[in-house]
């Protein structure tokens, strides 16, 4: 090529430098549409959960004046603590709804009366005197929850809200309406903190159902598998970078478990079925089970992730404690995994936060259920949170809707929270050389 | 940049110290898992374990739940596997790993209670709690579609007779309810609808699609000559588009019927009682699917649910007659019971008093030929 001279080198890049210019700013303008169409769905799908859900954090609460009868609950007047538990406290309820109301004369207006109270309250009534026997024969004033059709209606986002008109569709009658509206403007009717929703069960009536009982669940199969998997993986991670011999048999190893950790979680629980239910006998629906099930989910990520943290301490580190006479043993243990730890607890927390989103493995062993006490230990059936949620999704009662998106916004903030604590970890600890 | 922070790393005390029971954890883990194994197997199961249908899992956790707060015996565990696979556990075997009851959305087949017999289940109880009707419903805002079973079979076969008059079949022509019936509205078909892997979808192609295509008296009589040849002509739905498998949630079909009022959807009648206020059901040959039609078996898209009750585990696992009592009680199953509130149609009184008497005789089925 001819030499060009400087005049026409300067008219060449001239020419170019715009288009360069130009394709640069593209290139930038794709990358920041991207991020914001990201951040733009996140913050939709974030609005829709919270919109749908923040009304399950309160919870209405009917003031009644209760005479705990003993006509009704001890005729024979023996005090025995089981004839106490087994009474019926819901006659209490319905004695105090009809001095409040009168006019509930007929049956059909009786039930309706009795409906707007949760069948959950004769319980707190039965748990209440329990607690203090002397209750026997006194009156209290007692905060019991509405049932769920009225919490739906006074948070206002129901059918029957500025309904009124006898249209058919509504889900409460005119007269129930008439009833809410005297108890609010009375102040017996008020919304409150909803602590059901963080003590409870799981429940087929909404306003008694919580996710205490798929939390403990995810705790407990949480726990089992941060013990097995976090271990077994970075001793297998030690292992294979530092004392293993280059040779097939590790490279098959290798492969195999960047393999493992891209399958299908569903296939971790077919195996958990065919290998702890069916063949060593465990229980279904135990948190063990889910546990190992995801530890066999997890391991494969902890190994990978602490291997690259292995990988990142330098050889001279090494070489400096071999040269002053350690071991190996006492060089992996004393230089290279204290360096490298802070790296493999990023990770180990990482899988931790994908074991507790994990739905699909646990389909497989029972999971599933419907478990209303609380599990007690790993052994106990259970279900867990991301299981809660498809379960409340699936069900037909309105007021399941807004606890679907409750729940979805706790398993969010331990998810946040468990990130949160890999970001820092990191940032706090990590060293670069 | 040997930053102070992570001295404690590097102080060799600490790690001897920190590493030591590390081992010693991993070990303990080892030694838990392997026996955990062997004791629970051996354990016994003071709770009932309930497996089967979503479709009956509603009604069934409700009673367990009723049954728990108000007996001395622990809550039932109700899991929700499906009918087909809820009754491949419970007929497994009898001990205390394999579940005691069996919920379904249909009856049991032959083939099925030879399988369980084959595994050592051999008295089972066959319990029927009521009906559940299928409805197609569209937004309250639509004008209303008055159907009849041939105009469903019409709208949603892959293949349908030919429009000419003769008896061959060809591929699903219609585009609009005014193609299928000239009285219906000139609307595009859009239902949705749950997969084939629903017992919901099941039961929906069995009583809807096969009414309608019965309709066509050439294709009824291939029914007696060639069974499996009518099942694909009736029981195959259309794939090009205006059938939208809307997955297993019948919530979410209720969600878009409000956001399209053009669209019809298919799912179980308690989530049309639920959702009275934003949609509604179609007639269908002129019937509305009311709590009353269904019961009495007018509405002609309803099936029977059942529960199986496995009656070597009665006395061995506690509880289990009682819950079943419960279950079959008036105020449970009966007309005015808490069931009916959740959107279960009862039985008429006759085949309740029939159902109750063989509970409490715990009447065995007859073995399978």
């Amino acid at each position: 090529m001819a030499m060009l001279t400087p005049a026409e080198t300067r008219r060449r890049v001239d020419a170019s430098l715009r288009r360069r210019y130009r394709s640069e700013w593209l290139f930038r303008l794709y990358g920041l549409v991207s991020v914001l169409l990201g951040v733009g769905f996140l913050l939709v799908l974030f609005a829709t959960i919270i919109g749908n859900g923040y009304g399950a954090f309160r919870q209405v609460f009917i003031q009644l004046e209760v005479q705990f009868d003993p006509a009704v609950l001890d005729p024979e007047g023996t005090r025995q603590q089981d004839t106490l538990a087994s009474a019926d406290y819901s006659q209490l309820v319905k004695t105090s709804l009809r001095t409040l109301f009168p006019d509930a004369e007929d049956r059909t207006s009786r039930r309706e009366l009795n409906a707007l109270v949760s069948s959950g309250g004769a319980f707190n009534l039965q748990k209440m005197l329990l607690a203090d026997p002397t209750l026997l024969g006194q009156t209290r004033d007692v905060w019991l929850p509405a049932d769920d059709e009225v919490n739906v209606f006074v948070k206002g986002r129901g059918p029957a809200a500025g309904a009124g008109s006898g249209d058919e569709a509504q889900r409460l009658s005119d007269r129930q309406i008439a009833w809410i509206q005297t108890l609010e403007s009375s102040g017996k009717l008020e919304q409150r903190f909803n602590t059901i929703f963080f003590t409870a069960g799981d429940s087929r009536e909404p306003e008694l159902a919580g996710i205490w009982g798929a939390t403990k669940g995810s705790f407990f199969m949480l726990f089992v598998t941060l013990f097995l998997a976090f271990p077994l993986g970075v001793a297998a991670a030690i292992y294979l970078e530092e004392f293993a011999s280059r040779n097939w048999l590790v490279d098959v190893i290798e492969v195999n478990i960047n393999n493992l950790a891209a399958v299908p979680s569903i296939v971790f629980g077919l195996l958990g079925l065919a290998v702890f239910i069916n063949f060593f006998g465990m229980p279904r629906s135990a948190p063990l089970v889910g546990g190992l099930v995801l530890t066999l989910m997890t391991l494969p990520v902890i190994i990978i992730a602490s291997r690259a943290a292995i990988k990142s301490v330098p050889p001279s580190v090494r070489e400096a404690a071999l040269g002053v006479g350690a071991s190996p043993m006492q060089m992996v243990f004393h230089h290279v995994l204290p360096l490298a730890l802070p790296g493999m607890m990023t990770g180990a927390i990482i899988g931790m936060a994908r074991a507790l989103g994990e739905s699909a493995p646990l389909l497989m062993i029972g999971m599933v259920a419907f478990v209303v006490e609380p599990p007690g230990g790993p052994m106990s059936p259970s279900t867990a949170l991301p299981v809660q949620i498809y379960l409340w999704a699936d069900s037909p009662e309105r007021a399941f809707v807004e606890r679907t998106s409750a729940a979805i916004m706790v398993l969010l903030a331990f998810l946040l929270v468990m990130n949160a604590a890999a970001v820092w970890l990191r940032s706090r600890f990590e060293r670069r050389w | 940049m040997g930053s102070a922070r992570a001295l404690w790393f590097n102080s060799p005390e600490v790690h001897v110290k920190h590493f030591r029971p590390v081992f010693s954890l991993l070990t303990a883990a080892i030694a838990l898992t392997v026996s955990a194994g062997p004791v629970s197997a051996q354990a016994a199961r003071d709770y009932i374990s309930i497996v089967g249908s979503s479709t009956v899992y509603p009604f069934a956790t409700v009673v367990a739940e009723q049954f728990g707060k108000t007996s001395q015996f622990k809550t039932p565990k109700v899991e929700s596997t499906g009918s087909g696979g809820g009754i491949k556990l419970f007929c497994g075997g009898v001990g205390v790993q394999y579940p005691d009851i069996v919920n379904s959305s249909r009856a049991i087949k032959p083939t099925e209670l030879a399988m369980c017999a084959t595994n050592g289940v051999k008295d089972v109880v066959e319990v029927k709690i009521g009906y559940d009707g299928i409805v197609m419903a569209e937004s309250k805002a639509s004008p209303g579609l008055p159907l009849t079973l041939r105009d469903v079979y019409l709208a949603l076969a892959k293949q349908v007779p030919n429009p000419n008059g003769s008896e061959t079949l060809v591929a699903n022509p219609y585009k609009s309810w005014k193609d299928v019936n000239p009285k219906l509205p000139a609307a595009k078909i859009e239902v949705l609808g749950p997969p084939p892997t629903s017992g919901t979808r099941d039961a929906f192609v069995e009583l809807a699609m096969d009414g309608g295509c019965k309709t066509f008296p050439w294709i009824k009589a291939i029914k007696e000559k060639d069974e499996n040849r009518f099942k694909q002509i009736c029981y195959t739905i259309r794939e090009d588009g205006f059938f939208i498998e809307a997955g297993e949630n019948d919530n979410l079909i209720v969600q878009k019927l409000k956001s399209n009022k053009d669209a019809v959807g298919i799912f179980g009648y308690s989530f049309l009682e639920q959702n009275e206020d934003t949609v509604k059901g179609s007639l269908i040959d002129g019937i509305s699917p009311t709590f009353e039609n269904i019961a009495s078996g007018k509405y002609p898209v309803s099936r029977p649910l059942y529960f199986y009750v496995k009656k070597a585990h009665v006395g061995s696992i506690p509880g289990i007659k009682q819950f079943v009592a419960e279950f079959t009680s008036q105020k449970a199953m009966g007309e005015e019971g808490y069931l009916a509130d959740r959107g279960l149609v009862p039985l008429p009184a006759a085949e309740y008093q029939a159902v109750v008497k063989r509970v409490a005789a715990m009447e065995v089925m007859p073995p399978a030929k």
